[in-house]
C-alpha cells in the first residue's frame, strides 16, 4: 500500500502577537511547525506503515525552507519526502494549491492520500476536497477513525457536529484528518539522526502537468482585497470595587438594558 | 465564461434529516440584502429526500425561490451525490453567487464543488457586503488563528462562492404570508461515482444545549478553575433564564464539553448579554462572541484583554461576585 501524506509549513498561530501601537502581526520570532491537522495525517498513515507495512511519503508545497517540516516527517518514520518549490506556484489561494498538489500526485503511484483538515494560518478546509475533485477520487473529510477492510475498502469514521458518522470507502480516495483524534508520535533519535542523511526530493513546476494559467497567482480565483487588524469597539467602563458594590453595578446594568 | 451570464443570488439550504439547518436561513437573512443590492433574486437550493414541502418555510424566510431537488440519491449527504446535484443547478442557473454554512457539510461540499466548477471559495466568512462604489462582492474572514481579518474578492471566475460561519448572520422574522416560485429539478446521477457508502450516522447523546441561541450566556475561562467553578456560573445562568459557555482553555482542560466552547475554533456567538467570567479574552475568543449585544466582564487581572471589549468591567473576585449576582438578581425579579 502506497500512502502520499500532504503536509503544510505554518506558523504557530497560538504564538502569534499583535503589536498594540501598530495593529499589526507580530511575526518574528513565531516558531514553524507541521500544521497540527497534517501531523495527524502522517500518524494514520505510519500507524498503516507499523501495521500493514504501508510505504508513506510525504509532500508539501512550499519556499525552500520547508524542508525542515520533511525532516521532521522522516523523524517520525516516513520512507519519502518531496519538497515542491518554484517561484511559479507562489501567491496561490486554496484552488491555485490544489491544483499544483494534484498535478504532482498524478506523478506518483498511490493507493491514499491524506491531507489534514485544515490549517491553522488560513482554516479554510478546502485543499483537500479540491485535490480529492482534480484527482477524480472519493473524499471523506473531518477523519477521526480508519481501518482497511480488505478488498481495496476503507471503514471510515467521519465527524459531525452531532456525533459521527460510519463511512465505506471503495478503491483510492482522499481523506482529511483531525488532529485531535490522531494523538502523533514522537520523533525518535535515531529518526533524528537519520533525517538529516536522507534525501529530500525536490520538484519544480515542470515536474507537474499543470498549466501556468492554473497554479501560483494566475491560476488564482480568490484575492485578497485588503487585510487588517479588527476594530475592537471602544472600551466601556471598568471598576475595581469590593464584590457588593460590583453586584450593584452590574444589576444596574442589566436593568439599563432592560436585561432584568 | 461570460460575467454577464451569471445572476441572482443562491444559498445551499443545508437539511439534516429533513429539518433545514439554522444556518441556511441565517444565510437567506443575508443573501436578501445582497439580492436586493443587484435588483435580483434569493434562490434558496433544497435538496433531500421527500423534502419539497419544506420548500416554504425558505420563501417565509425570505427566498424569492426555491430550486427542490428531491432524490433518494439525496437523502443522506454524501460528497459525490450532492456535488453532481448542485453543480447540475449550477451550470443550468448560472448564479452570481453561491452561499453555503460553514459546517461539516458546507465545508465538504464547497470546495469540492468549487474545484469541479473551477471558480473562488472563501471559507467561514464572518461579513458580507456589496463595496459602495462599483458592487463588487467583499467577503470578509478571520485569518490567521483570528489575529487578522481579510477581505476577499473573486474578480473573474463566477460563481462567486463563500462559506458563512454558524450564527453570525441574522436570520429575517418569518413571514408566512410571503410568496415565491418553487421549481422542481431533476438532476442526473452518474452512479458509477459512488465510493462512498454511510453505514451509519450516530448522534451521540451529548448534551445538546445550543449555545448560540441563547439570549444570556454566563462564559467562563481559566479563572473560573474547575467543574465547582462552573456550578456557581450554573446558577447564575438558571437566574437570568441563560446558558453557561466556555473558553477554550476550560474545554482543553476537559471541565467543559467543546459544544460549549466559544470562539474561533469553537461557537460564534451574539447573545444580549454575554457575560465573561475569569475569561482573559485571547483574540481567538474574541472572534467568538464581540458581536454580542453587551458584554459584562469579571476578572482579577486588571490588565485582562476581556476589559477592551466589555461594556462593563469588573475588577474582582468571580467567585465572591457570581454566587452574590445569582442571589441578589434572583430577589429583583422575584419584585
Amino acid at each position: 500500500m502506497n500512502i502520499v501524506v500532504c503536509i503544510k509549513q505554518v506558523p504557530d498561530t497560538t504564538e502569534v502577537k499583535i503589536n498594540p501601537v501598530t495593529g499589526t502581526l507580530i511575526r518574528d520570532g513565531v516558531p514553524s511547525i507541521i500544521n497540527p491537522d497534517d501531523k495527524g495525517g502522517l500518524e494514520v498513515a505510519l500507524e498503516l506503515k507499523d501495521k500493514y507495512g504501508a510505504h508513506v511519503t510525504v509532500i508539501t508545497m512550499g519556499l525552500p525552507q520547508a524542508d525542515a517540516v520533511l525532516r521532521e516527517a522522516f523523524a517520525m518514520g516516513v520512507d519519502k519526502a518531496i519538497l515542491l518549490t518554484d517561484r511559479k506556484l507562489g501567491g496561490a489561494d486554496t484552488l491555485a494549491t490544489s491544483n499544483a498538489l494534484a498535478g504532482a500526485l498524478k506523478a506518483m503511484d498511490f493507493d491514499l492520500v491524506i491531507t489534514g483538515r485544515q490549517a491553522i494560518d488560513g482554516d479554510t478546509a478546502q485543499v483537500g476536497p479540491q485535490i480529492a475533485e482534480h484527482l477524480g477520487l472519493p473524499q471523506v473529510s473531518y477523519v477521526m477513525g480508519l481501518d482497511v477492510k480488505g478488498e481495496g475498502k476503507y471503514i471510515v469514521k467521519k465527524e459531525t457536529e452531532e456525533g459521527y458518522q460510519t463511512l465505506e470507502v471503495e478503491g483510492k480516495c482522499v481523506l482529511t484528518t483531525l488532529a485531535s483524534a490522531f494523538k502523533p508520535r514522537y520523533m525518535t533519535v535515531a529518526g533524528i539522526v537519520d533525517a538529516f542523511d536522507k534525501e529530500i526530493e525536490v520538484w519544480g513546476a515542470d515536474k507537474i502537468q499543470v498549466e501556468e494559467s492554473k497554479i501560483g497567482k494566475a491560476g488564482s480565483p480568490t484575492s485578497v482585497f485588503k487585510s487588517f487588524t479588527k476594530e475592537l469597539k471602544p472600551a466601556g467602563e471598568k471598576f475595581e470595587v469590593d464584590p457588593e458594590q460590583a453586584v450593584e453595578l452590574i444589576v444596574a446594568k442589566l436593568k439599563e438594558k432592560h436585561i432584568i | 465564461m461570460n460575467k454577464a451570464d451569471y445572476k441572482n443570488v443562491y444559498v445551499f439550504a443545508e437539511q439534516r434529516d429533513g429539518e433545514i439547518q439554522p444556518v441556511a436561513l441565517e444565510l437567506l437573512g443575508k443573501a436578501r440584502e445582497l439580492a436586493d443590492g443587484y435588483g435580483e433574486k434569493l434562490v434558496a437550493i433544497l435538496a433531500g429526500y421527500k423534502i419539497a414541502a419544506k420548500a416554504q418555510t425558505l420563501i417565509a424566510y425570505g427566498a424569492d425561490e426555491v430550486v427542490v431537488l428531491d432524490a433518494p440519491e439525496l437523502k443522506d449527504y454524501i460528497t459525490e451525490q450532492y456535488a453532481q446535484a448542485i453543480h447540475q443547478v449550477i451550470e443550468a442557473f448560472k448564479p452570481r453567487i453561491v452561499l453555503y454554512g460553514a459546517t461539516t457539510i458546507g465545508r465538504d461540499l464547497a470546495p469540492r464543488l468549487s474545484a469541479r466548477v473551477n471558480t473562488g471559495l472563501t471559507a467561514d466568512c464572518t461579513k458580507l457586503a456589496l463595496a459602495e462604489e462599483d458592487q463588487e462582492f467583499l467577503m470578509t474572514r478571520p485569518a490567521f488563528g483570528g489575529n487578522i481579518m481579510a477581505t476577499i474578492v473573486i474578480r473573474e471566475h463566477r460563481p462567486q462562492m463563500a462559506t458563512v460561519r454558524p450564527g453570525v448572520m441574522q436570520k429575517l422574522a418569518k413571514d408566512e404570508s410571503r410568496k415565491g416560485n418553487v421549481v422542481t429539478f431533476e438532476p442526473k446521477f452518474d452512479s458509477s461515482k459512488f465510493k462512498v457508502k454511510l453505514i451509519e450516522n450516530v448522534k451521540e447523546a451529548k448534551d445538546t444545549v445550543d449555545i448560540t441561541a441563547a439570549k444570556v450566556l454566563v462564559s467562563g475561562g481559566r479563572g473560573v478553575a474547575n467543574k465547582e467553578g462552573f456550578d456557581k456560573l450554573q446558577k447564575l445562568a438558571d437566574v437570568l433564564g441563560g446558558q453557561v459557555s466556555s473558553s477554550r482553555a476550560m474545554v482543553d482542560a476537559g471541565v467543559m464539553p467543546h459544544d460549549r466552547q466559544v470562539g474561533q475554533t469553537g461557537k460564534t456567538v451574539r447573545p444580549a448579554l454575554y457575560l465573561a467570567c475569569g475569561i482573559s479574552g485571547a483574540i481567538q475568543h474574541l472572534a467568538g462572541m464581540e458581536e454580542s449585544e453587551l458584554i459584562v466582564a469579571i476578572n482579577k487581572d486588571k490588565f485582562a484583554p476581556i476589559f477592551n471589549v466589555a461594556d462593563l468591567g469588573i475588577v474582582g473576585d468571580l467567585h465572591k461576585i457570581v454566587p452574590m449576582l445569582a442571589e441578589r438578581i434572583a430577589k429583583e425579579i422575584e419584585k
